[in-house]
């Protein structure tokens, strides 16, 4: 279970928000709903623990993630607004790579099998990542969630230049990460189409 | 975590770098040129007497790889913070100074070993010879991965800072300074005749020295510049 404690923000002068508490149950989702420059971005990056809290805290099983540090890290696959992907590797270097990174080595043949999960076809994995398009780019990033085995998911704005059917695949491998017990935060500006009851809305004013 | 997956990211990490420059080969040839034409610049400027030349050849050598280091460390940090790799290394179940120690070595395969393969053949240029010539290759060989893992430092430190290429020559070249008079000492040393093992266990230490502290340093820059 993840819960943020009176969680304040702070950017420069601007005051984002203050304190906020939330709870993500084991199963739902949490939609981070708001204007652009209300803190969205900036709340994702607290839950990951790349930005330490203003005031407040961030609990994991409640216990402070600022403390559990790498232990916190090992439950976690966190995929930002950049997609952390090298022009120079093909598409299933980047997967190997990042997933080697993130302390879960796969195959090759199980990253090509997620990238043809996530839709992009056998063809475009050989090619240097610098000649995809935005949206094969982001495809590449997402595939991660096919071999992540983590419990706790957070996505910023996962669905940009995807297009429906790529949406609709992702909002389907959610769902089935949330029915296995995970836990997931999305920051995202489009409706998530998933059931309403294991969605849950938080809408920051800015 | 487990140890074994701990190594395997680290291996990563050395592995992902060593293949991006494989694939973008003239960014790291680049330094390397800019090393053999520096220290090319000194007999046509200076003279071609031999005498004069050999005197000043430990010190052109070792501020030509100095530099030559400094202009490769922009490249150390600066692709990952701006592509997202860097999100992730530091949210990596992994200790994140041990990622960056990876890092930094993947930087001195790149850009510091070649200067010390090529460092004969530019001493010959110079005129040394024999022992002052291992001398050369031996203080660099130890002397590289220190500028590497200083430089390191530096480089996280300005990250994200516009005209950082300067700064972090500013940063870094005052703490390169002991790294150059054992460096260049060793090979006066040597052909002094005095020998050059004094320096080169002065270097050894600054390199154990800097091993220990620089990643931690580096992470810790790091952290913040991605907050």
């Amino acid at each position: 279970m993840l819960q943020a404690v009176a969680l304040s923000c702070r950017r420069g002068e601007r005051r984002l928000f203050a304190d906020l508490n939330v709870r993500v149950e084991r199963g739902t989702l949490l939609a981070v709903v708001g204007e652009n420059g209300s803190g969205k971005t900036s709340l994702l990056r607290m839950f990951s623990s790349l930005l330490p809290p203003e005031q407040g805290a961030v609990l994991w099983e409640g216990q402070d993630i600022q403390q559990l540090k790498e232990l916190y890290s090992a439950q976690l696959t966190y995929i930002g607004h950049l997609n952390g992907i090298k022009d120079d590797l093909t598409p299933v270097e980047n997967v190997m790579s990042a997933m080697a990174l993130a302390g879960e080595p796969c195959s090759r043949l199980a990253a090509q099998e997620a990238l043809e999960a996530i839709g992009l076809k056998r063809l475009v994995h050989r090619l240097p990542s610098k000649v995809l398009s935005q949206g094969q780019k982001r495809r590449v990033t997402l595939a991660r969630l096919w071999l992540s085995t983590r419990s706790l998911w957070l996505l910023d704005e996962p669905f940009t230049s995807l297009d429906t059917v790529a949406t609709g695949v992702v909002t389907q491998r959610l769902h089935a990460h949330l029915q296995r017990g995970g836990q997931a935060v999305v920051v995202t500006h489009q409706e998530v189409a998933l059931p309403a009851e294991i969605v849950q809305r938080l809408r920051l004013a800015g | 975590m487990s140890r074994s997956s701990m190594w395997e990211a680290v291996r990563e990490v050395v592995r992902r770098d060593v293949l991006l420059a494989m694939r973008r080969r003239s960014d790291a040839a680049m330094s390397v040129f800019f090393l053999v034409i520096v220290v090319s610049l000194f007999p046509l400027g200076v003279g071609p007497e031999p005498a004069v030349l050999k005197t000043i050849a430990p010190g052109v050598l070792w501020v030509a790889a100095l530099l030559a280091c400094l202009l490769s460390l922009s490249r150390v940090f600066t692709a990952d913070y701006v592509d997202g790799a860097l999100e992730q290394m530091v949210l990596a179940p992994q200790p994140l100074a041990l990622l960056v120690a990876g890092k930094v070595f993947a930087h001195w395969l790149i850009s510091g070993l070649p200067i010390v393969l090529l460092s004969p053949l530019l001493g010959l240029q110079f005129g040394l010879e024999g022992e002052a010539l291992g001398a050369l290759v031996l203080s660099l060989l130890l002397g590289t991965p220190t500028l590497s893992m200083i430089g390191a430092i530096g480089a996280a430190l300005v990250l994200g800072v516009r005209g950082s290429g300067l700064l972090v020559a500013l940063l870094v070249l005052p703490l390169y300074v002991p790294v150059l008079i054992f460096g260049a000492g060793a090979v006066t040393s040597s052909m002094a005749g005095i020998g050059a093992e004094a320096n080169l266990s002065l270097l050894g230490a600054c390199l154990v020295l800097s091993l220990f502290l620089a990643p931690w340093a580096t992470a810790a820059a790091l952290r913040i510049a991605l907050e």
